[in-house]
């Protein structure tokens, strides 16, 4: 039941930002890039999500477990390390050159562009190697 | 290439986007965040984490029907000679790597929770990339 119940999830995550438009990398550039064309959607996206999410998080605060599993496994680091920051600024470089986050890069493996297979690719072969580090 | 600003369909992607990781938090207790998934496929599949390959599957299925369905919605292509492509898509999984998040974990559900370091890492990642694109676009 929870794996049937993650792939719907997961749909309907994929179907948001595909009719947001965040999967296409000129929409997510446009709004990183100041200028006349300049495409505000992506703040949109962001906090109508972030609303909702913070319904969750005031609903979680009450509760000791979440309505079907044991415990919320949830991050319990608090510390702002320099990990932390080579990271975001890492992960900024490579979104404000692409356009792409992990999210859209994964839907977009299935419209078969040469191009994405080889961004995911990259994707992944940048965590094995964080993963040496 | 020129994007229309586009309020409506954002905000109602950003409500399915929502209602998903409220979801998953309020039935299962766990946070969406899809470089912690993907990141995941790295290590031994343990019953714990059927859930997370799961959750891709379905991401790729939304793609697939809307590729069958309505394939104008997935248009986009990456205008990047393919060695900045593989120097971007590195940069993007060591950095979640790194950060242990990306736009969706750390920028939708952990700034949600008000978790500082979701907070540090989302101004730092979204002022990186402003002055990236600025200065490459």
């Amino acid at each position: 039941m929870k794996a049937i119940t993650s792939v719907f999830l997961g749909f309907i995550f994929g179907l948001g930002l595909i009719i947001s438009g965040m999967t296409n990398p000129d929409k997510v550039l446009n709004f990183l890039t100041f200028g006349e064309s300049w495409d505000g959607s992506l703040i949109i996206v962001m906090a109508v999500a972030m609303g909702i999410m913070m319904l969750a998080w005031f609903w979680v605060s009450k509760k000791d477990t979440p309505l079907f599993g044991e415990a919320f496994s949830l991050s319990n680091l608090k510390n702002v390390d320099r990990r932390l920051i080579t990271g975001s600024v890492l992960f900024g470089l490579g979104w404000g050159l692409s356009g792409i986050c992990p999210g859209p890069g994964l839907v977009q493996l299935v419209s078969f562009k040469m191009e994405f297979w080889l961004f995911f690719a990259s994707v992944l072969g940048g965590m094995w190697v964080a993963k040496k580090i | 290439m020129v994007t229309e600003f586009t309020p409506l369909s954002a905000a109602l992607g950003g409500a399915l986007i929502g209602i998903s990781c409220a979801l998953l938090l309020v039935l299962f207790g766990k946070v969406a965040g899809i470089s912690g998934l993907v990141k995941s496929l790295f290590t031994p599949l343990k019953p714990d984490n059927v859930w997370k390959v799961c959750f891709i599957t379905g991401l790729l299925i939304a793609g697939v029907a809307t590729s069958l369905i309505a394939p104008e919605l997935l248009e986009g292509e990456l205008s990047l000679p393919p060695w900045l492509i593989i120097i971007a898509g590195l940069l993007v999984g060591v950095g979640t790597s790194f950060a242990n998040g990306c736009t969706s974990g750390h920028g939708v559900c952990g700034m949600s929770r008000f978790s500082t370091r979701s907070w540090v890492s989302t101004c730092v990642f979204m002022l990186v990339a402003v002055i990236t694109a600025n200065l490459v676009g």
